[in-house]
């Protein structure tokens, strides 16, 4: 008996139907899910950091004007459902850009649900990344700094060889707390009809008729996902372990 | 005290005044340091000893005067403070090693990254100066796990590394214990005997009165008093000198 | 004055964020349709149905905190008893519901909760918006006994051994010397986590319930009018931003008060 006759025979004997073992509409659709929800997930997290960074620079920089817009863009991010930004710009904002011309000869918009999904959860996820390297930054000692520029390092050298990297230490836990609630907030994606996990396992279930079954497998799936992650990110902490300090 | 091993004056500092704001911190400072020389710093917490030392390595810009390293005007606005940095190398009282890095990356890191030396003649010059401040064996330590004062020796040694002309010492002993303080002066000691020019920000009367050739005693911002250690320590002019050691001897 | 400077500067962004969006939207209402004028009082008749939809979202929010908390600070306790069993029970169940996405947890909740149960031979409906409270009340709990355990074992061990050689049962000195002292460290992450859960509100306009972002959605569909898209959805934002930055706010002074005293 191969494995999909058992699961076929799990549900036929037991009503345990586990669809996307036996068929592969069902296999198919879920394992896009997952792919999906790991692609939100992974460019998100690394435009957000990007964010972060650019926006943790110009807080510590000298344009008021730059300083005092990036506090507003990451207040208003941080104080507002993140579900709301979604459909703000998936709805509000999308009508306002030029659409794109497909073969077909129609006008589509240029940035697709995905596409805004990515947008929104970096944006979200970089307004909390600007905090989280900000104070970072904040908690090298400008000591560390000042022995850095007093053994002849500049301005650069010292922030790419010193303090950079020393704040990125510090900072890492929060990071990594914010991106393992990035890749949970990418369910919102499902709001605006991005097949990711979730609005795929739904799928599954409203067809398969197996609610009990799916909610399980897709449950489990993202706990294993953000289990992973955690795993991998405990390595890289004990890896850049500082021995004798806290960080 | 002999000066004939003195060689040229290396550091001339002439009227300088610093400010923070209103608030006056030196005022008509008036040195000179000889290659080879040994001058320590001494006086009342406050008397703007370490800010001196930081005016030196530009750290800190100055108000009013001069300040002549190697020949060059520390007090320029055109100044490159990196070259400054370069001939003065800076020990701090809080070591400030970079944590992230072992010992011996520590030492490593500025020639490598600031002189662009090639890093294995880099790494070969560390470990012969680790081995110098007896740190040999620690070379793969990190910061952390290290005593205040085998990373004072460290810092050291990473001060040393960039073949600095002077080294300032500002107040390296005052975080240690008495067992590790005592490391880290024979040290000093040592490279001072080689003929290295230090100038020390100290509160330890003994160790100056031992090692200095000059003694400058500052109090309230200027300096108030200086000369041989045997002329300090033993026969002061000022009354404000003799209260002063009257205070910690 | 400081927090009155905090909360000045709060305004001015939202003022700042309000006025953007509704100088965009006039601007494009003006080359969209010449009703230009009537976007402001199109948004003013909305604006008590989708207030009052917002005021569920608040609703939502108290009873899911509370329930949250209720049940988040025993399931935290448990978390760091001797007994082995009780601890890894509780470290479980803390991960499990701290780790699963918000919304996979609401949905849960919702398919799996009956719509009505029988309680002495009646059947009494179990509405949606109660299922949802409880779906949200779910990662509240386990949010709340990490911030709980961390709070407690931020505490000197050499409290407990004092509090022991004065002879104080351990029940006593979890409530009597622990907690208390706990308690101002496990605030600010508390008071965090209430505003992120009232942020995660609007999930439940997802599984139907009727909130504030409903009433902007069925606003929409009955103006039928896409100038009208951004000045509603901007309202709605605006009504959570001024509840929540507030919060966020008073979060930080607290987290800075105690960075000093510590």
């Amino acid at each position: 008996m191969t494995i999909v006759e058992a699961f076929k025979h799990l549900n036929d004997a037991y009503g345990i139907n586990l669809s996307i073992v036996y068929d592969p509409f069902d296999r198919e659709r879920f394992v896009h899910g997952f792919l999906m929800t790991l692609l939100l997930s992974i460019v998100s997290m690394a435009l957000s950091i990007v964010i972060g960074l650019v926006g943790a620079w110009l807080l510590g920089g000298r344009s008021r004007l730059l300083k005092g817009a990036t506090t507003g863009f990451v207040e208003a991010f941080r104080n507002t459902p993140p579900l709301i930004q979604l459909l703000f710009f998936f709805f509000a904002v999308s009508p306002f850009l030029p659409g794109a011309v497909n073969s077909a000869g129609q006008v589509t918009p240029l940035i697709g649900g995905v596409g805004w999904a990515i947008i929104s959860l970096s944006l979200y996820a970089g307004a909390l990344n600007v905090e989280i390297f900000r104070s970072g930054l904040e908690a090298v000692p400008s000591a560390t700094r000042e022995a850095a520029e007093s053994l002849g390092y500049t301005r650069l050298q010292a922030f790419r060889h010193v303090v950079f990297p020393l704040a990125f230490r510090i900072s890492l836990s929060a990071l990594n707390n914010n991106m393992v609630n990035l890749i949970k907030t990418t369910t919102l994606a499902y709001a605006i009809g991005v097949p990711e996990l979730l609005y795929a396992s739904a799928a599954i279930w409203s067809e398969s008729l197996n609610v009990r079954e799916m909610m399980l497998v897709m449950l489990a799936t993202y706990l294993l996902l953000i289990a992973g992650y955690t795993g991998i990110m405990n390595r890289v902490e004990r890896a850049l372990r500082m021995p004798g300090t806290d960080v | 005290m002999d000066h004939h091993k003195l060689g040229a004056p290396i550091i001339v500092i002439k009227g300088v005044e610093k400010r923070f704001g209103e608030t006056v911190v030196l005022r008509e400072i008036d040195m000179v340091v000889h290659r080879g020389e040994t001058v320590c710093i001494i006086g009342p917490s406050g008397s703007g000893k370490s800010t001196l030392l930081r005016c030196i390595n530009a750290l800190a810009p100055i108000n009013k005067g001069s300040i002549l390293v190697d020949g060059v005007e520390v007090n320029d606005p055109k100044l490159d403070k990196l070259a400054v940095r370069r001939k003065v190398g800076i020990v701090f009282q809080q070591y400030n090693l970079f944590p992230h890095k072992t010992a011996l990356q520590n030492v490593m890191m500025a020639p490598v990254t600031v002189l662009k030396q090639d890093p294995r003649e880099v790494e070969a010059r560390a470990r012969a100066l680790l081995k110098r401040v007896r740190l040999e064996d620690k070379a793969g330590s990190y910061p952390g796990e290290l005593s205040g004062g085998q990373q004072q020796r460290v810092a050291i040694a990473r001060s040393l590394a960039m073949n600095p002309l002077v080294i300032l010492f500002d107040e390296v002993t005052a975080a240690l214990d008495p067992e590790t303080k005592k490391e880290v002066l024979v040290t000093i000691r040592e490279l001072a005997a080689d003929g290295m020019t230090c100038i020390l920000v100290t509160h330890e009367m003994a160790f100056a009165r031992e090692i200095a050739d000059t003694v400058y005693f500052t109090d309230g911002g200027v300096i108030v008093e200086s000369g041989p250690p045997s002329q300090i320590f033993q026969a002061p002019q000022n009354p404000r000198t003799r209260a002063f050691l009257d205070l910690v001897l | 004055m400081f927090e009155t400077k905090l909360t000045a500067r709060g305004v001015a962004i939202a003022f700042a964020a309000a006025a953007f969006v509704a100088a965009v939207s006039l601007a494009h209402a003006e080359t969209a349709s010449p009703a230009a004028a009537s976007i402001l009082s199109l948004v003013v008749k909305w604006l008590p149905l989708i207030f009052t939809g917002f005021l569920l979202n608040l609703l939502v929010s108290v009873l899911s905190m509370a329930i949250g908390t209720v049940a988040g600070v025993p399931l935290g306790l448990a978390q760091i008893a001797r007994h082995r069993v009780v601890q890894r029970c509780a470290s479980a169940v803390t991960q499990f519901t701290r780790n699963a996405p918000w919304l996979v947890l609401l949905f849960l909740t919702m398919f799996l909760l009956p719509f009505q149960f029988r309680l002495f031979g009646q059947s009494i409906p179990f509405p949606a918006w109660i299922k949802a409270v409880i779906g949200l009340a779910i990662p509240v709990m386990g949010n709340v006994s990490e911030i709980v355990r961390g709070g407690v074992l931020s505490i000197p061990r050499a409290q407990w051994e004092s509090a022991e050689s004065l002879a104080f049962s351990p029940t006593q000195t979890v409530f009597k010397i622990i907690l208390p002292q706990a308690l101002k460290r496990m605030l600010p992450p508390w008071m965090n986590l209430y505003a992120i859960l009232a942020m995660a509100t609007p999930l439940i306009a997802i599984v139907g319930v009727q909130d504030g972002l409903t009433d902007v959605r069925g606003a929409l569909v009955a103006e039928n009018r896409t100038d009208l898209l951004l000045p509603l959805y901007a309202t709605l934002l605006a009504m959570f931003f001024i509840y929540c930055y507030p919060i966020a706010m008073a979060t930080r002074a607290l987290e800075r008060r105690a960075e000093v005293k510590f």
